[in-house]
């Protein structure tokens, strides 16, 4: 068997090796990590780009030596050495790739239980539940009764109680197609509900916030419970804990924000759930990741993280504007005459103040005077 | 009497004078059980599908070449989709891997006349066209536009007439595969030649007994799957319905259960014409046959118990995920011991660098690339993000384009010759291979960076961000068109006006090529006899049998 150089082969393996590990790091081909989780899944394509990068060099490398190497010279119409086998290279090559595998799984065994992908120590029961620390933090939020704690075949994670649940808010009732029969999940297997669950450190504590989102052809909707919000557009704070409910009036989609690097099928007729950390302020784009028909690819809205006080300051706004008998105390808030309302709007327009409130009918004033 | 054999051997009465060729060309259109006719019946039928395929793929990336969705309307844009990759799989990579392959070789290579039930055989191909032409007539109709995987509750309201046909032509597609496997294990396991045991066959036949495995175990459970899903089309039950109390997850269990083997089942064949092919061009014996041959049985094993790799981000639990990615991890060992294997084959070898030659070194390189790839996907966390994405369109057509179809051309340059008695024109070869490989990589790698910045698939409308990477992507696919062109004119002058083909043009040492170019109907005229195992390039034995020519190296006592 022609082995070439000692050397030769050395310091092939180490550029091999160089390029490898500097193009796992390096491979720029991953959008801006927006959510905790998103780093931990960063670093485990890393490494698999890096384990990628350096066999596609050695199959490419030996493929495009031995096309010039090992090419049949014209007048040469022998036969080639006759080599069967080798069973201690083939030992070598069945246990290397046996390894890197075992190293890749137990990796991402590792990075799935870190995303809260295995939530063991979490029922959907406490998920679900309220203790009293969530007041202050959800403006307007009922305290609902914890549902009662069946132990380790927690209920509270099947798709009847989730789904009544969160039909419990109005607003998401007022979304849902609750003619969909709820599916029931597997009774034997625990915490079932298809999710991305708490990550371990948060594993026990709810989430700082749970929205309903609900997928239809070809729209989000997401609902805050208990503040009446129905928006198309996903507002959440940075640095807390949200919990999405997820399920779809029709059929499936999928909900996806690529910065996050977290997907989960929306499916009519069960509950699943995403829980995720927005790591950064900005605006991210939400995909629908299954297709739904003909208009699948337009199917798209955004995520907007924002600082806390931002969110709080965007969930006041949007219950003020979702609540109509709030409506004429949230516009006018000065206690101004009419005409001393409307003077700054004047200036500029030649008129006075006086014409503009005559021809401004009085009764529309009534309530805010 | 060596000097008459050799004579005859030129002189052989199948593609030689006009007026034969005038009646002869009429068997191809017959229900002829002979086992060569219908392999290249299943040959033709399927490259057309090739075609058909490529075609509608060309129609969605001219859609795709621009962000806005203004080449088709949605509805066909969908069917589009859906159509070319259920023609890819149904119609292309599995009948022409399977049935055209494995017809045509497997009672050559193990040195019999026919396969075990040569009816059944013909009856296998013959439900093929009528399948073809149904799944094509959706288009008057509205062609399915649920994916070729049509999930329920989208496939059970959009189109419905189109998705009726597209069930029903996928169900006597999946028959004629079902009727094919059963013909090729009997045959394989009882009838080879005398001398011919089981650890001395073709690889080919090792995959081709694997395959068959699983198309027996996986089919039946897609036609179960499928017959739920038109009942609930057709007469309002609710096995996947979830207004009727349905589970659209179950749908996808039962989908996969079958298409996840049936990736294998269009790989695994060709696995083994590319362990046929390396060893004739690389002058060397196959590296490692044992490990080839078994690992063929492991992937295939353990391509049963994956399928919920399919189904990481839908309705499964976490711990249901994570059993899965560890057994699809796994299946990375046997089929890097083929790679690898394949590799040190090639090492130290005398390469003719032929067109067969360079498709099928063409499909480790690419295969490596989307096995690569992956692995990466049976990683559930990095699955979560790329799932649904064009990443997965990327590792898909690595596999099954830069695998299968790269080694199915290889198979055909290899086989023309015993095929029709004629060689193909080697430049034009090398002119199709250039464009093949140039039109691949340019369409399917920028696909990775497309999946994992955002852009998910089954859409017509995309982010203008990616409007550059697609609008390259698109071209690939043009030069892929384009690329198919050389490749018919070569087959079709190459029939009429080939160079004739002796009866061993590139000195194998199977079966195959120890009798004329093509073979005689019953293939060899004396039974034959195995004397020599089929990769033992390099040694004086091989020698003598090349140099003897047709039938002298397959019979007992017969040296002259």
């Amino acid at each position: 068997m022609n082995i070439p150089s000692s050397i030769a082969t050395l310091l092939v393996g180490i550029l091999l090796t160089v390029v490898s590990v500097w193009y796992g790091q390096n491979h720029g081909l991953l959008p801006v990590q927006a959510s905790e989780e998103a780093s931990l899944i960063d670093g485990l394509f890393n490494l698999m780009m890096t384990i990628g990068t350096g066999l596609f060099l050695i199959v490419q490398g030996t493929l495009i030596y031995s096309l010039f190497k090992f090419r049949r010279r014209p007048d040469d119409d022998t036969d080639g050495p006759y080599i069967e086998g080798n069973i201690p290279l083939e030992i070598l090559w069945t246990s290397i790739p046996a390894v890197i595998v075992l190293i890749i799984a137990v990796y991402s065994f590792d990075v799935y239980t870190q995303i809260g992908g295995l939530d063991p120590m979490n029922h959907s029961a406490m998920a679900h539940g309220q203790g009293t620390q969530q007041v202050a933090q959800r403006p307007g939020a009922a305290i609902a009764a914890p549902l009662p704690d069946d132990g380790d075949n927690a209920s509270g994670t099947r798709s009847p109680e989730v789904a009544a649940e969160a039909m419990q808010d109005p607003a998401t009732a007022a979304v849902r197609d609750e003619s969909v029969p709820q599916q029931n999940d597997s009774s034997a297997m625990g915490s079932t509900a298809p999710r991305i669950g708490p990550t371990p450190d948060k594993a026990g504590q709810p989430p700082a916030y749970v929205i309903n989102a609900t997928g239809l052809q070809f729209a989000w909707l997401f609902t805050y419970p208990d503040t009446g919000i129905v928006a198309g557009e996903l507002h959440v704070p940075v640095g807390q804990e949200i919990l999405l409910n997820i399920s779809a009036n029709d059929v499936l989609h999928a909900f996806w924000v690529p910065e996050y690097r977290l997907k989960q099928d929306a499916i009519p007729g069960r509950q699943t759930e995403l829980r995720f950390t927005p790591s950064k302020v900005g605006e991210y784009p939400v995909i629908c990741a299954e297709l739904c028909g003909a208009y699948h690819g337009v199917m798209k809205t955004k995520v907007i993280a924002q600082t806390q006080a931002d969110f709080d300051a965007w969930l006041k706004e949007q219950q003020v504007a979702s609540n109509p008998d709030q409506l004429n105390e949230a516009i006018a808030t000065a206690e101004q005459s009419p005409a001393q309302f409307l003077a700054p709007f004047v200036h500029g327009l030649g008129i006075d103040a006086q014409v503009i409130q005559q021809l401004h009918p009085e009764h529309m004033h009534a309530s805010a005077s | 009497m060596t000097q008459t054999f050799q004579e005859e051997a030129v002189h052989a009465p199948a593609h030689g004078s006009p007026a034969d060729s005038k009646r002869e060309w009429r068997k191809y259109f017959s229900f002829s059980t002979d086992h060569k006719v219908i392999g290249i019946q299943y040959l033709v039928t399927s490259f057309i599908f090739y075609l058909v395929g490529g075609f509608l793929a060309t129609l969605v990336r001219t859609e795709l070449a621009t962000p806005q969705s203004d080449f088709v309307s949605p509805d066909l844009y969908n069917g589009l989709f859906t159509v070319h990759a259920t023609v890819m799989i149904f119609l292309w990579i599995v009948p022409a891997a399977t049935g055209a392959f494995g017809n045509y070789l497997i009672p050559l290579l193990i040195g019999t006349r026919d396969m075990a039930f040569p009816k059944l055989n013909a009856v296998a191909f013959w439900l093929i066209p009528p399948g073809g032409i149904l799944l094509m007539s959706s288009f008057f109709f509205g062609a399915p536009g649920s994916g070729w995987t049509s999930y329920p509750p989208l496939s059970l309201i959009y189109n419905k007439i189109g998705e009726v046909i597209w069930i029903l032509s996928v169900l006597i597609l999946g028959t004629s595969s079902i009727l094919g496997a059963v013909n090729f294990i009997v045959t394989i396991l009882m009838m080879r030649a005398p001398g011919m045991t089981l650890n001395r066959m073709p690889l080919f036949c090792w995959s081709m007994l694997a395959a068959s495995c699983l198309i027996l175990i996986g089919t039946p459970v897609l036609a179960g799957a499928l017959i739920l899903l038109s009942f609930d089309l057709l007469i309002g039950t609710a096995f996947f319905n979830p207004t009727g109390g349905g589970d659209p997850v179950v749908y996808q269990h039962m989908f996969w259960f079958y298409s996840h083997p049936a990736v294998y089942i269009m790989i695994l064949p060709v696995f083994g014409l590319i362990s046929e092919i390396l060893p004739v061009h690389s002058r060397k014996p196959i590296f490692g046959y044992k490990a080839i041959a078994y690992s063929s049985f492991a992937i295939s094993f353990l391509g049963l118990i994956v399928w919920a790799h399919h189904m990481f981000t839908s309705g499964t639990p976490p711990w249901l995920r994570m059993f899965f990615m560890i057994n699809t991890m796994i299946i990375a060992v046997p089929t890097g011991i083929k790679v690898f294997s394949w590799l040190a084959t090639i090492w130290g070898g005398k390469l003719r660098l032929n067109s067969a030659m360079l498709f099928a070194m063409g499909f480790i390189s690419m295969f490596v690339i989307g096995g690569i790839s992956g692995v990466m996907v049976a990683s559930v966390p990095f699955d979560i993000h790329v799932h649904d994405t064009y990443f997965i369109v990327a590792h898909l057509h690595y596999v099954l384009f830069g695998g299968s179809v790269f080694g199915l051309y290889a198979g055909i340059y290899h086989w023309f010759p015993k095929m029709s008695g004629r060689m193909m024109n080697e430049t034009l070869g090398k002119v199709h291979f250039i464009l093949t490989l140039v039109g691949f990589n340019l369409c399917f790698l920028p696909m990775h960076k497309l999946g994992l910045e955002g852009m998910n698939r089954r859409v017509a409308e995309y982010d203008p961000k990616f409007a550059t990477l697609n609008l390259v992507v698109s071209i690939g696919a043009y030069i892929l068109a384009v690329s198919t062109f050389p490749f018919l004119f070569n087959v079709v002058w190459s029939i009429f006006k080939g160079e004739k083909a002796p009866s061993n043009p590139w000195g194998g040492l199977t079966f195959e090529w120890q009798t004329f170019s093509p073979p005689p109907h019953e293939n060899f005229s004396i039974d034959p006899v195995l004397l020599i195992e089929p990769y033992e390039y390099g040694t004086e034995e091989a020698k003598e049998i090349i140099k003897a020519g047709p039938f002298l190296a397959t019979t007992v006592g017969a040296k002259v």
